[in-house]
This record gives C-alpha cells, structure tokens and sequence, in this order.
C-alpha cells in the first residue's frame, strides 16, 4: 500500500458518513498519555536491558549453586527475572493504554469540530 | 572412521516424525481459513491471514528464532571454545525480549493501519523513498540466504551422525537433504504462513521434551554440574600449541567484557531486523500479542542456556564428533551426545526435533525473503498497480527460488562459506536498525543520510570482517570481534559498524537540511503508531469518506 494510497486514487462519489462519527487519519487513536506507568515500565525494561550487559558484576567461579559457576547460574537466573518484568511493564502500560483507548473513543463520538486537532502523545 | 554404521531405530523415528510433520504443514493451508480469497493474498499466504494469537504467536516465533542452527552451533561453541562464542547466547536472549517489547507493538501498529507486509514497506511509507526501502529489502533477502543455508546445515549434522551419506558420493549424500528440502518447498508453496506456525507446535514441544530430559539425566550420568564444569575449566584452560593461547574462555575476564556483552547486545538489536522475525510479528492479531508474548518467549531462553551447557556435559562425556571425511566438526557434539547416551528411539526423537527445527525456521525465511522482493522490488520498481493475487503468486515463486539458492549455496560451496556469510549477514542486517526502528519514533533522520550511512555501515562492517584472521588456519572473516580502530578495545563488529552508521546518518542530515533538500512524503501520522487492531485501516477511512489529504507536509511526530 504505502504511497499508492496516497490521495484517492478511486474517485468514488462520497459515501453517506456514518452517523455522528467523523473519522479521519488524523483522528487520534488514543487519548493523551499519563507519564507515571510509561516512565514505572520504562524503568524495569530498562533495568532488564542494563544489567544482564554488566559482565564485570557477574563474572566470578563463586559462589557455585548445585556445582554451577556464579557466571552460569546467575545469567539463567535473569531468564525468570527478566519475564516478571517484562510482564511487569505489561500490565502498567496496556492498562493506561486501555485508558487512553476508551478516552479517545469517547472523544471522538460527539465528534464534527474537533477531529484532526486533540493531542496525541504516542509515547511508545 | 569412513562410513558410519547407520543406527536404523532412530532413523525410522527421524522420518515417521517428518512425515508426519510433512502431512501436517500440507493439511496447514485449511487451516484457520477466513476469507472466501483463499490464499490469493500476501495478508493471507505471507501473513497466516494475520490473525495470529499469543499462544500461536508464541510457538512461531520461537520456532523461528531458536534455530536449528542455534541449537547445533551453540553448544558446538561451548564445547570448543566456551563462554564468550557460545554463552553470550544467553544474555543476547534476555536483553532481546525487553527490546521488542519496546518497539515491534509500534511498527504492528503501523503496519496494521497501512497494510505493511515488511519493514522495507514502512520504512519506504514512512521516508517516501523507494530507495532506501530498496536497500533495507535487499539487505533483508541477503542477509536471509545464508541463514536457511545455515539450517540446512543443522540438517544435514543430524543425518551425518545417523549414518547417511558418505565422503565420497556427493550426490548420495546430500539426496535426503535435497528431499526433504523439496518436500518443505511443496508445503510452503501451498499453504504459506500456516505450515510452519503448525509445524512450529510438534516441533517446540518435542525439543522442550529432548532438552529437559538430558539436562535432567545426564549431569546425574556423568557425576553432577561441579564434574562437568571442572573438565570444562580444564579443556578450556588447556594451552594450545599453535597459538600459544588457552583453548577457550570458562568465565570471562576483563579483556573479553567489551566483546560479551557487545556480542550480545548487537545481536539483540539485530534479531528483529531480520526478515523473519518481523514477519512473525506482523503475523499476530492485536498490537499487545507481541507485548504478552516478550514476557512468556523468555522461557526459550532458559531453555537455550540449558543447551547451550550440554556443549560441557559433552566435554566429561568424552564426545567424540567425528564428520565423515575424518576430521573434527564441533557442530556435531549434541546430535552425537544424543545418540551416545539415549536409547535410540530417544535419540531419533531429539535428532527429529533439530531436523524440524530447521524447517520452520527455513520455511518462515523464505517467506520473509520472497514478500521482501515481491513488495519492495518487484512492486515498487515494476509493476506499481500489481493486484493482490498477482503479489501472492509472485511471493509463492520467489519462495522457492530462495529455497534452490540456499539448497545450491549448502551443497555446492564449502560450509565455512555460508558461516562467513552468516557471521556478515548479522553485521548487515544492523544496519537497517536505524531506518526501521528510529523511524518508528521520529522522523527527524533525512532519508538520504539514512542510505548513507547503511552504506558506510555495511562497508565498514564488512572490511572489518574481513580483516579478522583466523590464527590457526590464517583465514579471513575468523570471527565477529575486533578492536575499534585506534584503539585496543574488542567489540561485535555490528555494533562498531552501527555507531558509525548513526553518526553518518546524523552530520549528513544536518548538512542536507542545511542545503533545503526535499525530505520525501511521509504518509503515516502519529495516530498510527498506537493503533489496535479494533481501529479502522487507512483504506477502511478512506473507503468511507473519500478522505482528500491536505496539502503540505503532514504534521510529523
């Protein structure tokens, strides 16, 4: 699709516009964002990318776990870790996302004047 | 120690298992189907009708990204040469899903709203260039060749411990290979997406199956995990006489950090650049699938570094991988450390599961890699009215044209040449990161900086690689590592060759919005990026209100 869909290529003489709802492209897909759960999950993914890239913090023989090197049972350890956090920063940001959903919803319903200018603020 | 003894039981396994498999990705075309189109379209052969849920997501992915090649070449690397060429598996794979959580629900989004089938195709949406959507596709479809290759090596490791073929017969030998390989080609032509999602299924549960049960029974065989690493420590300490060097790396010290954790973050960038990867994301049904699926594809992982030991257990074991021609092949230690210690009906399984695990992957790149040329080149540069059927049947060919490619490049060159081709192909494939994926969040990049600086990043790359001497066998591309110039300080290659790509990519903008250049129509708007699957598509708005872009350069996030 990308460019070839670019202004109208069909001539299609205008449909009838569905009742009281005026989308267009720019009709915000989603409300303005809340920093607090963008920034709580950015954190823990952060955390989640850094510290398993910090060789000098885990590259010791002791203590051994069962027989296993520091080294080695240290990094399977982040395996667990890293999916709570990741699951983690799911659940913060579909939740706002769910918010900012059911905002723009309810924004653009009423709809005619203010399609194309609300605020958008896609964060991630 | 020409001509193995074929171990008939685990054999009959391997091919039940593969017919079995081979029905199955047949029978795939059926399955899930919506549309009265059939598979007349590249939404539904290319993308599985991108209807794709988490659990299905889940296996797909995973079974395309933990190759067959992963699970042979990991633990070869751990058996000879240790932590740092084998073990960075391992964090490469944390810092991955964290990665994609960030960013692949933006580019679903996008690729939702504006029916986008590849990355090429957002980033030439996005810049208004055909040209730099040109060179990501082709650095797409290169960089993907030699990895089906690759699986096809994974391949053919299993048939060689299983006793098939011989130093001599070149084309006996490679006959299974080329069998199941045109049998793979068969099912991917008619059933697309929808044969390896299915297959993806057995495939997982029967790997999950082999590498639980040897990580359980062999430590306890071979004297517990402190045995194990100690012949470990010790092999791996040993001096090699010709380079004067210890043979491997047990725990790194401060001179490897650099390359480490280099190593495993440029791979974890490069990852979902590939192809593949983007296609199974594309695949899923809602923005959050590839979301939920960063929290549970972890356990892969863990299941990687349990492999990825096994290279050690085979260390006390005493494996011997033994290839036909005489010589030593580190790529066989696991198949062989299987058929050695499991009775042979196991053995056959586990051996089934690499085989399988090669189809997968093979079958989804070939996809990726034909929808790459039908979009991006075929469209954009031939036929730019090209209907929806047409680009389906144009991908179908392409598919198996990618297929012969990669069969010839297996048995005609050498192996170490699709693993030189492999090793460059991960260079090149970063390179393509800042277009996708700083395109997703800004569009400040100038699209011609951008080809600019893929263009020193691959140069770069490449020379790099090239200047890498093995010091054993004095060849060139002896591995990823090397110092960034000027200084002693070893690092991934990709990742040196990405940060000179960024910088290019920066002074050159500044110079040509300096000079006014016309920056190309971007045609997707910020209410895009954080679309869900319940919004309506640009052509769904367009239908319904004959919606006339205005003039001028859209509002740019």
């Amino acid at each position: 699709m990308s460019r070839h869909d670019g202004p109208d290529p069909n001539h299609h003489p205008n449909p009838p516009v569905p009742r009281g709802r005026r989308l267009t492209r720019e009709t915000p897909t989603r409300g303005p964002a809340r920093r607090t759960p963008y920034v709580i999950a950015g954190i823990l993914l952060a955390a989640a990318i850094l510290l398993p890239l910090l060789p000098q913090t885990y590259s010791f023989a002791a203590p051994r776990v069962g027989g296993m090197p520091f080294f080695y049972w240290y990094q399977l350890l982040w395996v667990p870790i890293s999916a709570a956090l990741s699951g983690i920063a799911y659940w913060l940001v579909t939740t706002e996302d769910r918010r900012r959903r059911a905002a723009a919803r309810a924004a653009s319903l009423p709809a005619e004047g203010q399609a194309g200018t609300a605020s958008e603020g896609d964060q991630r | 120690m020409n001509g193995r003894e074929i171990n008939w039981i685990a054999l009959i396994i391997v091919i039940l298992l593969f017919v079995a498999v081979a029905i199955m990705g047949f029978m795939a075309a059926r399955w899930r189907r919506t549309g009265e189109q059939g598979l007349h379209s590249l939404d539904e052969w290319g993308l599985g009708g991108r209807g794709f849920g988490t659990w299905i997501t889940w296996f797909l992915l995973g079974g395309d990204l933990y190759t067959a090649y992963t699970f042979v070449a990991v633990p070869a690397a751990m058996w000879a040469t240790g932590a740092v060429s084998g073990f960075f598996a391992v964090p490469y794979t944390i810092v991955l899903y964290p990665i994609i959580f960030i960013i692949m629900s933006r580019l679903w989004s996008v690729s939702h709203r504006h029916g986008f089938v590849t990355s090429a195709d957002f980033v030439g949406g996005r810049y208004g260039s055909r040209w730099l959507s040109l060179a990501v596709a082709v650095t797409g479809i290169v960089a993907t060749m030699p990895y089906i290759a690759l699986q096809l090596v994974g391949i053919k490791a299993v048939l060689t411990v299983l006793g098939l073929g011989s130093s001599q017969n070149m084309l006996l030998t490679d006959m299974p290979l080329i069998l199941a390989f045109v049998v793979l080609a068969a099912y991917t032509y008619t059933s697309g997406l929808r044969a390896p999602a299915m297959i993806a299924v057995v495939k997982d549960l029967l790997i999950y199956l082999s590498v639980i049960v040897a990580v359980i029974y062999l430590p306890i065989k071979f004297g517990g995990w402190d045995t194990i690493f100690g012949a470990a420590e010790t092999k791996l300490g040993t001096v090699n006489q010709a380079t004067g060097k210890p043979a491997g790396v047990f725990i790194p010290g401060p001179g490897n950090y650099s390359a480490y954790w280099t190593l495993a973050l440029g791979s974890a960038l490069a990852l979902f650049m590939y192809p593949h990867s983007v296609t199974g994301v594309l695949a899923s049904k809602a923005r959050n699938t590839i979301r939920r699926n960063a929290a549970i594809l972890p356990l892969y992982s863990l299941m990687l570094g349990f492999l990825a030991l096994l290279g050690f257990v085979a260390i006390q074991a005493g494996t011997k991988p033994v290839d036909l021609d005489g010589s030593v092949n580190p790529q066989l230690v696991v198949p062989q450390l299987f058929l050695d210690h499991f009775p042979a009906w196991f053995a056959g399984i586990a051996l089934a599961a690499i085989a399988i695990g090669a189809l997968v992957p093979a079958a989804i790149m070939s996809i990726a890699a034909a929808n790459l040329f039908t979009r991006n080149v075929y469209r954009d540069f031939f036929r730019p009215n090209v209907d929806a059927k047409t680009e389906a049947n144009v991908s179908k060919i392409v598919s198996l044209v990618v297929k012969v490619g990669a069969l010839i490049f297996v048995i005609a060159m050498d192996q170490s040449t699709a693993i030189n081709m492999q090793l460059l192909g991960g260079i090149w494939i970063l390179q393509t990161f800042p277009a996708v994926v700083v395109g997703l969040y800004t569009r400040w990049f100038d699209r011609w900086a951008l080809l600019a600086g893929w263009a020193a990043g691959i140069a770069f790359g490449t020379i790099s690689a090239y200047n890498v001497v093995n010091p054993v066998t004095h060849a060139h591309f002896g591995g990823s590592v090397a110092p960034i110039p000027g200084t002693d300080f070893s690092v991934y290659i990709a990742v040196s060759a990405f940060a000179l790509n960024l910088i290019v990519s920066a002074l050159l903008t500044l110079v040509l919005r300096a000079l006014k250049v016309p920056t190309g129509e971007d045609t997707t708007r910020p209410s895009d990026y954080g679309a869900d699957e319940t919004d309506p598509k640009i052509v769904e708005i367009e239908r319904t209100h004959r919606f006339v872009e205005p003039g001028g350069a859209p509002p740019v996030a």
